[in-house]
């Protein structure tokens, strides 16, 4: 087996425990994916985020060895791991729905991996043993599969996929086939375990809650590409492009020119807002470019009375709400005939009576007076 | 080291574990084509084996002797049925009246096993789990009998002293027996009798598939019984009539032991031409010449069998 | 699921009359004291002694069953592999090839796979050497000898083995197909070899199809006249050969009594298997309920 040289010094190589250089898979003339490179430190979750068909599951099965790559090179822990198969890779993966073998019992399923190595068997019986107690399960030890709920699979896969000490634990969709209220319980146990065992761990997932909770990082994937890499809060709140920003959580996405392009602030013209955008902060780009500004629901506000600012705001009619508890989402339509999606607490209004369909509103956000600019300016 | 070498000539896991099957199913399965078609150009000869070599060497000269006889007896008297009159064509044409007979034999039975066999699938297919299982049990249970014994209690029922003749004749209905056994027509009962599983097995199968939620779908909409039958029901079945009719077909017209056993002697069909060359007449390459054009005739269709087969997996 | 209507039941009644009557009437008269077959002369069991002292048949039956055995056995094995071929290894060159061989000894004619069968053994014992003059000489030559020169077991057991596979390598494949190939993956993820996961994954897990596809085949075998005529020599007369010339030569209450012996056995058993299998399909069932009523107060 090749082993690159290890050329990264000691302290970098838990910073570039698994690096992913120009990894390409293409079926016949389709990119699945193209051109990814990432690099994971040690002991991180990682979620690869993106709708179906973005390239994130054939990603994943490269890593677990069950697809080749057609171009790049996958390195663990200074190790190139690329050509080698599936049952020889320190990788092992929680399948979508989990693929637990029907005609084992529980404990078999997960001294499985163990028994293939041929670990001793006093051994095997003492890890599988502690491994059921982590994932509490001990007690269904001698079951069988389809004898246990959703959530007692989907322990039981994350215990055989652990069990042989993985360097690197791959999750498919780890908890697409539980309800959404179990879901929810679930990513905090699941963080739990995984960072209990300590051990690096990719997942991959078209849930952006799940994402968002569990990984410190997060890829979006979209067409086989990563369309950008970051912390949850990160790709939120600054998006790099439309894609992102639309992908994660809603936006409201205008179209403008740029018309004054400061070091400290710039300005866009809005057609659909009927006037200039200011934004805090400068960009690098040629006067009168197309760009795109992003603002959340939750940074509008509605009100009343049109403010006495240049910039930020615009007269709408109430089109539609929807009533959430905590807040109300209002779609505005603009005079441009531009409909605007606002996020209002219900304690907005206060003793003032709510808006309602068809009442005349002002949308309106920060316009930086009062210091930060919401929102982010994307160019492509 | 004997191991690289192993390595080097025992074919990959892989290709090993496809060429296992692959090669017995060419050697035992393809490769005897290919000597039923040198055959079928040789001469019968009293020998062991009973034909004449095709290759033969005399005085050092190798020489390839193809004889297309065989051909010709099939063909031969194309002629005659422009010539002649149909019933002295027929008279010297039997390898052709016998290849029409069988095609028309397994075309009936193909449509009367299709006409049976749909509704008793389309039923059991419609059924709640439990009868459904119970009810392919029961069209399983014949299935599993052995097929010649299931031809064996036609001859009772049908012959002379029989069943049918037995019952007609105690309840005074007829006073002579009526002649049913030995008949086209028993040949033809005996067929689709036999076939009738092959018909509704892969009929059932494709039925069984289709979402329940799409009938309804089609009453709420509005649609009659029937129309919901010929407009949903039936396009959806394509697949499951297409591969039950070939299941039928394809075998039928190759069929011995049922024209054998229940047919009379004066409608020949190409089955029992090709037994009889082969064992009474002991004219290996006549029968063989009679495979040969019995396999290019259902080539057409078994080709296109396969492709429709082959399209419905992709579609899976 | 609503009931049936009246007119579709009316017709799946006369549908299974048409399927039973023959039967029915075999196993009455199997009890018939009369020689004349259909003549009823009253009950007795005087066939059933004749049917168990009938040495040829006795015989006959023996060597069927030792050849269905080895037949379905094999087919198994060989239809197990092309299944799984056809239903995991994607495409590869010849694949089309593959599948349409695998499937074409369900339909091709039986004659004309008897009959080519045949010639193919003939080309091989004379190839082998087995017919050359003062018997054969060398290894190569008795092995031709022994396996083709007196056509009988060996012979049929290769044909019935070519045809039951077919139905082997349908089943399998199609059980593969309803499996989630991810059982596959993992158990190569967890470091086992895919030849091992053949044996300790795949195969349990189909385990199923298998024992239907060897009782399929080893009915089949049982059965089969056309191909068994061409490939057996004088000295191999298996029951449906000897069934076939009996009835040829005239009805044999016989025959109705061996008919009677094989639709109980037949039956019985597929009630049972049926049984069995729906009442492990229902404990399951069961036990997956009883495991989410658990699960959902646990949490």
């Amino acid at each position: 087996m090749a082993v690159t040289p290890n050329d990264v010094a000691a302290g970098d190589s838990k910073q570039q425990f698994l690096q992913i250089k120009g990894v390409t898979k293409k079926f016949g003339d389709f990119y699945a994916v193209d051109d990814v490179n990432l690099v994971i430190p040690k002991n991180e979750i990682f979620a690869l985020l993106g709708s179906s068909g973005s390239g994130k599951s054939t990603l994943l099965r490269m890593l677990a060895g069950m697809e080749t790559p057609t171009e790049g090179r996958i390195i663990l822990d200074g190790e190139d791991i690329t050509d080698q198969s599936s049952y020889h890779r320190p990788t092992n993966m929680m399948f979508q729905s989990y693929a637990l073998f029907p005609h084992m019992t529980v404990e078999q399923n997960v001294a499985f991996g163990l028994k293939q190595d041929k670990v001793p068997k006093d051994e095997i019986i003492e890890r599988v043993g502690k491994l059921l107690d982590l994932v509490q399960m001990r007690k269904y030890a001698k079951r069988k599969p389809h004898q246990l709920s959703g959530g007692q699979q989907q322990r039981v896969a994350l215990a055989r996929s652990l069990a042989k000490r993985p360097k690197l634990l791959l999750l498919d969709e780890p908890l697409g086939a539980l309800d959404k209220k179990l879901r929810v319980q679930t990513q905090f146990e699941l963080v739990n375990v995984i960072e209990t065992v300590g051990v690096t761990c990719i997942m991959v997932t078209h849930d952006q809650e799940e994402a968002m909770t569990m990984a410190s990082r997060i890829a979006i994937m979209s067409e086989g590409k990563l369309e950008q890499v970051g912390g949850p809060r990160e790709i939120y709140e600054f998006p790099n492009s439309r894609f992102t920003a639309e992908f994660i959580g809603s936006t409201n996405i205008f179209e403008g020119r740029l018309s004054v392009d400061e070091p400290d602030h710039i300005v866009i013209d809005s057609a659909d807002l009927g006037r200039g955008i200011y934004v805090d902060h400068g960009i690098t780009g040629p006067k009168g470019m197309t760009v795109w500004y992003s603002i959340r629901p939750e940074d509008i506000t509605l009100c009343r009375q049109k403010p006495d600012s240049q910039y930020n705001w615009a007269e709408g009619k109430v089109h539609d709400i929807a009533y959430l508890g905590s807040h109300s989402v209002y779609h505005v339509q603009l005079t441009s005939g531009r409909i605007v999606i606002a996020n209002v607490p219900t304690s907005h209004w206060g003793s003032e009576k709510p808006a309602t369909w068809g009442d005349e509103v002002v949308v309106k956000w920060s316009d930086g007076a009062n210091g930060w600019v919401p929102g982010s300016v994307l160019t492509k | 080291m004997i191991k690289s070498l192993l390595q080097r000539w025992l074919p990959q896991g892989r290709t090993g574990v496809i060429a296992v099957p692959y090669v017995w199913l060419l050697f035992f399965f393809v490769l005897p084509f290919f000597f039923v078609l040198k055959i079928s150009f040789a001469e019968p000869d009293i020998s062991q084996p009973p034909y004449t070599p095709l290759v033969k060497q005399e005085d050092n000269k190798t020489t390839v002797v193809l004889d297309t006889s065989k051909y010709k007896t099939v063909f031969g008297e194309v002629d005659a049925f422009f010539e002649k009159s149909w019933s002295e064509a027929k008279e010297e044409s039997q390898y052709l009246v016998a290849y029409w007979n069988a095609i028309k034999l397994a075309f009936f039975t193909m449509v009367l096993t299709l006409l049976i066999g749909y509704p008793i699938a389309y039923n059991i297919a419609r059924s709640n789990e439990a009868t459904r299982n119970t009810l392919l049990m029961l069209v399983m249970i014949p299935f599993w009998t052995s097929f010649l014994l299931r031809v064996y209690a036609w001859i009772g029922i049908l012959k002379n002293n029989g069943v049918i003749n037995n019952i007609l004749l105690a309840t005074g209905m007829i006073n002579e027996p009526i002649e049913m056994l030995y008949t086209p027509g028993s040949v033809l009962l005996g067929m689709v009798y036999n076939y009738l599983p092959f018909m509704i097995l892969p009929l059932y199968a494709h039925l069984v598939k289709l979402d329940s939620r799409l009938f309804e779908a089609a009453a709420d909409l509005g649609a009659k019984p029937w129309t919901t039958f010929f407009q949903i029901t039936l396009p959806l079945s394509k697949a499951g009539i297409i591969a039950g009719c070939m299941m039928v077909f394809i075998p039928a017209v190759g069929e011995y032991v049922i024209p054998a056993l229940l047919g009379g002697g004066d409608v020949v069909f190409i089955g029992n031409k090709l037994m009889d060359d082969f064992g009474a007449n002991l004219d290996w390459p006549q029968a063989s010449a009679v495979a040969v054009i019995m396999l290019v005739l259902l080539g057409g269709p078994i080709v296109w069998f396969h492709r429709i087969e082959q399209k419905q997996q992709e579609a899976e | 699921m609503s009931r049936m209507p009246l007119s579709n039941r009316i017709f799946m009644g006369l549908g299974f009359f048409f399927l039973y009557a023959p039967i029915l009437s075999l196993v009455i008269y199997s009890f018939n004291e009369s020689r004349l077959v259909t003549v009823w002369g009253g009950f007795s069991l005087k066939w059933y002694e004749v049917l168990i002292n009938d040495a040829d048949l006795l015989h006959a039956a023996g060597l069927s069953f030792k050849i269905a055995f080895m037949s379905a056995t094999l087919a198994v094995v060989l239809g197990t592999i092309a299944g799984f071929v056809l239903a995991r290894f994607g495409s590869f060159r010849g694949h089309t090839l593959f599948a349409g061989l695998t499937t074409a000894p369900m339909v091709m004619p039986e004659v004309i796979v008897g009959l080519s069968m045949l010639l193919l053994f003939v080309a091989l014992q004379t190839g082998m050497g087995c017919s050359a003059e003062g018997g054969p000489q060398g290894l190569w030559a008795r092995l031709g000898c022994w396996a083709f020169g007196e056509r009988g077991m060996i012979t049929i057991w290769i044909g019935h083995t070519t045809l039951c596979m077919a139905y082997v390598a349908v089943l399998v494949q199609s059980r593969l197909k309803e499996l989630n190939r991810s059982l596959e993956d993992a158990a190569m993820d967890l470091g086992c070899h895919p030849f091992k996961v053949f044996f300790v994954i795949t195969i349990p897990v189909i385990s199923q199809a298998l024992v239907s596809g060897w009782l399929l085949s080893f009915t089949i075998s049982l059965d089969d006249y056309v191909l068994t005529a061409f490939l057996s020599g004088p000295g191999s007369t298996t029951m449906p050969q000897w069934i076939f010339s009996s009835i040829r030569l005239g009805l044999t209450p016989e025959i109705n009594a061996l008919a009677t012996i094989v639709i109980v056995v037949v039956s019985v058993f597929v009630v049972i298997s049926n049984r069995l299998m729906l009442s492990a399909q229902a404990k399951r069932d069961k036990a997956m309920q009883a495991a989410f009523a658990q699960g959902g107060s646990a949490h």
